[in-house]
Formats: structure tokens, sequence, C-alpha cells
């Protein structure tokens, strides 16, 4: 693995390290081989019998049976995050459920840290799911008479752990997902963001080896969707678990995977790098994905966009401005005005100069101010603009506020795609 | 040649007084049992409702009332109602009305959500148990009356037999309902974290169930409320033996009012049986996307 990084975007260097420690190291966390899953009657028949050499229509057309699974075969490495990607229809959440056997499958293997998973009496089945195992759904899946806090705990509790033991543990948990203060709030008055945060919450209060998570972002909008993968690769660096990720969003598993499995018509097409998918597709299909994911010709302002670390009001004179700044984690930041409209960037050095010669107030003709950018320009045509701009890119709408701000590494993030390869910056 | 022929008649109503001639001799001593054990609860019921003095009962209602629905003209109209089922001068014959109402009503959802449950869990269960639950629900209902006319005799416990029998389908029906429709993403969460059959009944399925299953006790009690008249066929003392008898008399004065003391039980019973379906107005705290802008 050679990817270059830029100087200063210190998480990206970091994941990359990790990346590569675990590539080296790690023992087989999760091992499947041979996995069918044929859905409708008869299914064990369809599977002996020679129907199961038809294409997926063709046997649908033929005896009503589906296809979902055609000799699935892979293995994730402990502390790895694995992509499924694949088009709707794919079988990604058959193969995911089928690791925890939501969906029994009709043939194969699934070895989860050694433990044959298929071969599992009741008993022992209960017990994996409960300690060793968990699962994150693109509908959150929470528990709409409890409340957010016994939501978190409600794993632990279904594995006989005492009301106080799993309240503690589910605060805590419920902390390092940044939902301190909600815990005795219904789920139902949460934002799809924060109903997330819980359901993740729920999983990692168990601590379990490996986490499952089927589409966990997809239902959200852009936005929150970026805050929470980037949130969420911070947190994967802190605890490493073992992450079988499913997404349909190209962007989405190049930014969170150490490797990629690429599915189509319930079989396995390419697994590799994130680099190596670009780079060296295995087919037409693969391609396919990651060209016709035509990231930056689909993609707007509004997909890239962040919220900036600090904000600074113009009523503020020096000094709050100065105590603001120390929390930023540049020495500049975004300034607007009351009715939140973008005025421009105060510098560290501004805002010095003011102090000393005891000016009380800001101007705002003092401030730099790069051209804003509206949210629906694409990212195709931030490119030159991104490259030459030291600061991010503000996103602005009609009336001048202040939407958000887009880094300049998001936009090359955004538009890596193989034409690209070797002339990142 | 054109009347019906004989030979193609069956004799359905033999067979099934042969069926009671056998039940009766044969397990003639649990009907009575069960006749004895069901006379002392009826009575019990009955002497708590009129042991309690009539205003704290009109006042506890009212109360009742008020805390479900949180308003305050509710409550006072609930109670003013009961009131006037004293003021007409049915106070005693409308508590032994209630008594089998409520007894009734207790034994039909004690059996009723296990067997809503049952439905609910198994295909096969629920393909058995619908013609059943339909045929029982056309049937008219002083029909009930004759089985428990036999099993029982006269009286209050043959009435509240029948009642039960009457009364018993919705509840049934709506748990079934109310189970199966919980979706299935909530309960395949709660199987990911390791919940059993019994974790799966009692923190996800029975919960989310609860506002069909209240409808369904609800439509039971109602149901049990028209049943308990008509029971005053076979003897039940009550509110129903009250119009009954002014009907015979063709004392239309008497009569009205009867009716109408019944009109205002069933009105007080439903609506506070629906404050329990519909629950507490829930405190929704609304809340935005909370934006951490974490550095
Ligand atoms: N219970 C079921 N019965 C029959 N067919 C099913 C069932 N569940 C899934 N399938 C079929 O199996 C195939 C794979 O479905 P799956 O849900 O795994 O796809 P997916 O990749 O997760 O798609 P999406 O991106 O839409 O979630 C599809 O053709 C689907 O129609
Ligand atoms: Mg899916």
């Amino acid at each position: 693995m050679s990817r270059e990084t830029e100087a200063g975007e210190d998480r990206l260097e970091s994941d990359i390290a990790t990346a590569d420690a675990r590539a080296s190291g790690g023992d087989v966390a999760v091992q499947v081989e041979g996995l069918w899953k044929i859905f409708g009657r008869n299914a064990d028949r369809v599977f002996n019998s020679d129907l199961r050499q038809l294409s997926k229509t063709e046997l649908q057309a033929k005896t009503g049976n589906i296809v979902a699974l055609r000799d699935v075969s892979f293995e994730v490495k402990s502390g790895e995050l694995f992509v499924l990607m694949g088009l709707s229809g794919s079988g990604k959440s058959t193969l995911i459920r089928t690791l925890i056997r939501l969906i029994e499958p009709t043939a194969g293997t699934v070895r989860i840290d050694g433990a044959d998973v298929l071969s599992m009496p009741p008993r022992d089945l209960l017990e994996f799911r409960r300690h060793s195992i968990s699962m994150v759904f693109q509908n959150y899946g929470l528990l709409p008479h409890h409340t957010v806090l016994q939501n978190a705990a409600y794993g632990l509790k279904l594995r006989g752990d005492d009301k106080d033991s799993r309240e503690e543990r589910a605060r805590a948990t419920l902390e390092t997902v940044g939902l301190s203060g909600w815990e005795e709030y219904s789920p139902a008055a949460l934002s799809g963001g924060m109903q997330q945060r819980v359901g993740l919450a729920r999983a990692l209060a168990t601590d379990p080896d490996i986490l499952l998570m089927d589409e966990p972002f997809s239902g959200l909008d852009p936005l929150i969707r970026r805050q929470l993968q980037d949130e969420f690769i911070d947190l994967q660096d802190q605890i490493g678990k073992t992450i079988v990720f499913v997404t349909h969003d190209l962007h989405e598993a190049l930014k969170l995977g150490d490797r990629i499995a690429i599915m189509r018509d319930g079989e396995i097409v390419q697994v590799a790098e994130p680099e190596e998918i670009l780079s060296n597709p295995h087919d037409d299909y693969v391609r396919a994905f990651t060209q016709d994911a035509p990231v930056a010709r689909v993609y707007s302002a509004s997909t890239v966009m962040e919220d900036p670390d600090v904000l600074l009001y113009r009523w503020q004179g020096p000094r709050a401005a100065h105590t603001e700044l120390a929390r930023a984690k540049h020495d500049w930041a975004f300034m607007v005005d009351k009715k939140h409209r973008y005025l421009g960037i105060c510098t560290h050095d501004l805002v010095d100069g003011l102090i000393e010669k005891k000016v009380k107030s800001i101007d705002e003709n003092d401030l730099d101010r790069p051209e804003p950018v509206s949210p629906d320009v694409l990212i195709e045509d931030l490119f030159g603009l991104v490259s030459a701009e030291s600061y991010p890119l503000p996103v602005t709408d009609d009336q001048g506020r202040l939407l958000g701000v887009i880094r300049p590494r998001a936009v090359l993030e955004a538009l890596h795609t193989p034409e690209e390869e070797g002339s990142d910056a | 040649m054109l009347e019906y022929p004989e030979w193609l008649r069956i004799p359905l109503a033999e067979w099934v007084d042969a069926v009671m001639d056998w039940i009766l001799a044969n397990l003639g001593g649990v009907f009575d049992w069960i006749g004895d054990v069901g006379l002392q609860v009826l009575l019990a019921v009955e002497h708590a409702l009129l042991f309690v003095p009539w205003f704290v009962l009109v006042i506890a209602v009212g109360a009742l009332a008020w805390r479900l629905i949180g308003k305050w003209t509710f409550g006072l109209g609930m109670a003013v109602m009961l009131l006037l089922v004293g003021v007409f001068g049915y106070w005693v014959e409308a508590m032994t009305t209630l008594s089998v109402v409520i007894v009734s009503v207790a034994i039909a959802v004690g059996i009723g959500i296990p067997a809503g449950i049952l439905m609910a869990w198994s295909n096969p269960v629920k393909r058995v148990l619908t013609p059943i639950l339909d045929a029982m629900q056309t049937m008219p209902s002083f029909v009930y009356l004759i089985p428990a006319l036999m099993l029982f005799g006269l009286g209050r416990v043959p009435a509240t037999f029948a009642t039960l029998i009457y009364a018993i389908p919705p509840v049934i029906r709506l748990t079934d309902v109310g189970i199966r429709e919980v979706p299935g993403d909530t309960i395949e969460a709660a199987k990911a974290f390791g919940a059993n059959r019994w974790n799966l009944l009692f923190d996800v399925q029975l919960p989310l169930a609860r506002p069909s299953i209240m409808v369904g006790i609800n439509q039971t009690t109602m149901m049990a409320l028209a049943m308990v008249v008509i029971g005053s066929m076979i003897g039940n003392r009550g509110l129903g033996m009250e119009v009954l008898l002014a009907i015979n008399r063709v004392q239309i004065g008497k009569g009205f009012e009867a009716g109408l003391a019944i009109v205002f039980l069933a009105i007080v019973i439903d609506r506070i049986t629906n404050a329990f379906a519909k629950g507490r107005p829930a405190k929704v705290t609304d809340a935005g996307e909370k934006t951490t802008l974490k550095g």
C-alpha cells in the first residue's frame, strides 16, 4: 500500500497506519465459505440439483426461487473494517444477516472467532448473539416504548446484567456517541441521526468482538451522514473492532473500508483494498461501479461540506474572538453576522493586532474573504477553486447565510477516481 | 315431488342434543363445581361494588376519567352519568350488571390474550381459530343462552358464561393483529441482541401491540354489556331484567328509565376503557438535530 498523505492531515495518516497494522498482523475473525441462500419453496431441493447452476433470473423464472447468495467465500481479519458493496438486491443484507442467522443460509459455513455459527444449537446461538456480536440496522430498530438509556442497555439486559451495572455501562456508551443528556428521552423525540447514535450505542454497549452494520447511515441526509461517518472513523480508531459494513455508496465504502467486497447477483465479484478497486477493477461491473458512480459529477458541494469547528459572531469583540479561536484547530475561523450571513475569515493575527491597539470591535472589511459557493455547485467544478485556496470554501445560500465549509481535502477525496490516480496533489 | 325431501335432511339438532346429553351425564359434576365457584366469585364482586358507598364510586369514576383524559369536564361528565343511574333508582341493579361484566371480561381477557398470542405465533392456529371466531361473531347472541342454560341452569352464572363466549372474539383477534403488526425491523433488532421467544413477547410484541389489545378489551367490554342485558332472559338480575319486566308489563316509562340507565353505564365504561386504550397523551419532547461542532 503506497498511499501518499498530505502533511497536516493527521487523521488520514493514522488511518493508514492502523490499516497497515491490521493488514500485516491479525487473525481471521470471520471466515465464510461456500455460502448459499436460496429463497422460496424447496430451497434445499433446488440447491441439490443442477438448477442451482442457472442464473438468478433464469431460476426465478423457472421455479420462482431467488438465489440471494451464490457460493460466497471471504475472510475478515481481526480489527478490519470490511465493506460489502453492491447494487440493490445484490444480497448484501442477506449476507450480513446469515452471519448471525437472522436468515438461515441454505448451505455453506460461517466461522466467527473460530466458532462454527451454523451448527450452534439455539441456546449457544443466543449466547453468541448476546456476547460476541452486535448489529446496527438501517432503520435503527429501536424499541419505541423504551427510553434512549433503556434502548442502549437492551443488549446488556438480555444478557442478564443487573440494572445498575447495565445502566452505568449504557450511560458511558451513550457518552462516547455524543448523546449525554438524552438518556431519558423517548427515541421518537430524536432526529434520525441521533436515533442511529442510539443504535450504535446499543451495539457497542455489549462490547462485542464483531460489529455488523447494514447501511447504518443510508437513511440520513448527506450532512448528518458525513458527520456520523467522520465520528465513526474516529471511534473505530479508538476501539478497533472487527466490522462488517454494508453500503451501496461508493464514497462511503472508500472512506471507511480497509477492504471492499463488491457483490453482484449474490456473488462476490472482487475483494480488494479501496485503491485496488479503483485502479484495478476486476471486470466491467466493478469498473462501472467506480466510474459510473461519477462522484464528482453527481455530488454537489452540499454533500462534502461540514460544519466549521468554531464560528465567530460579529458582535463579539476581539477578546471574545481570541478566546474562541483558542478552541479552533487553526489560527483562523469563519465569522457571521446576526442573521448567520457569511462575512469572512477572522485570523488570530488580526485579533491580536486589534487587542494591542485596544480596538473594541472587529471591522468586517478587515476580514479575509474567500468567495463563497452555492450548495448546488458540482464537486467537479470546485476542484479549481480549492486547490488554489488555503482556507476552506464557505458555502452560502441565496441570502448569503453560511451553510457549511468545504475542506480542500474533502474535495480531493471525492474526486479520487481512477482517472485522477497519481495526480494527487 | 317439489317438497323438500326428507332423506336430504341431516338430524343436526339430534346430534347436538346427544352431545349435550353426554356432556351433562359425564361432566355434570364438573359444571356444577364451576357453577358454584362462579357464583361465589360473582357474588363477591357484587358485594364489593355495593360495599363501596355510592358517592365514593361516583367520585372515584369521575377522578379516574379526569386523570385519564386530563380534562376535568370529562371527569365531571362521567361522574354525572353514573350518578343518573342512581337517580333513576337502579343503583343496585347496575352493580349486579357491572359485576357480571367485570367477571366475564376478566375471564375473556385471561383466555383471550394468550389465545391471541398463540394465533399470532402460529399460522396453523390462526387458520383454525379464524373461522371459529367468525362464526361466533355472526351467531345471534341469544343462541349462546341455550348451552349456557343447559350447562348451568338459570341465573347469573349461565349469563356470565354466555357473555364470556359472546364477548371474547375481539380481544383474541386484536391481540393477534397487534402482534402481527409489530414492525419486522424491531423484532429483528431484538433477535440480533439475543432475545428469545419470551424476551420478544414481553419486551417487544406485547408492549407494541398494547394499543391494539386495549381496543380489543374495549370492544369485548361493550359486547359483554350488551350480552348481560340479553342474559336477563335466563334469569340474570340487573338492569336487563328491569327492561324485560317493563316490556312484559307494558310500563313504557319504567322501561325507558332502565334503558337509559344501561346507556349511561355503557357510555361510562366505553369512555373509560377507551381512554385506557389510547393511553395518557404522551409528552413528546421535540429535539432538532444536535450538531456537535467537533474539531
Ligand atoms: N425474505 C425474502 N424472500 C424472498 N426473496 C428475498 C427475501 N429477502 C431478500 N430476497 C431477495 O434476495 C435478493 C437479495 O436481497 P438483499 O436484501 O440481500 O439485497 P441488498 O443487497 O441488501 O439490497 P438493498 O441495497 O436494496 O438493501 C433480492 O433479490 C431480494 O429480492
Ligand atoms: Mg439491504
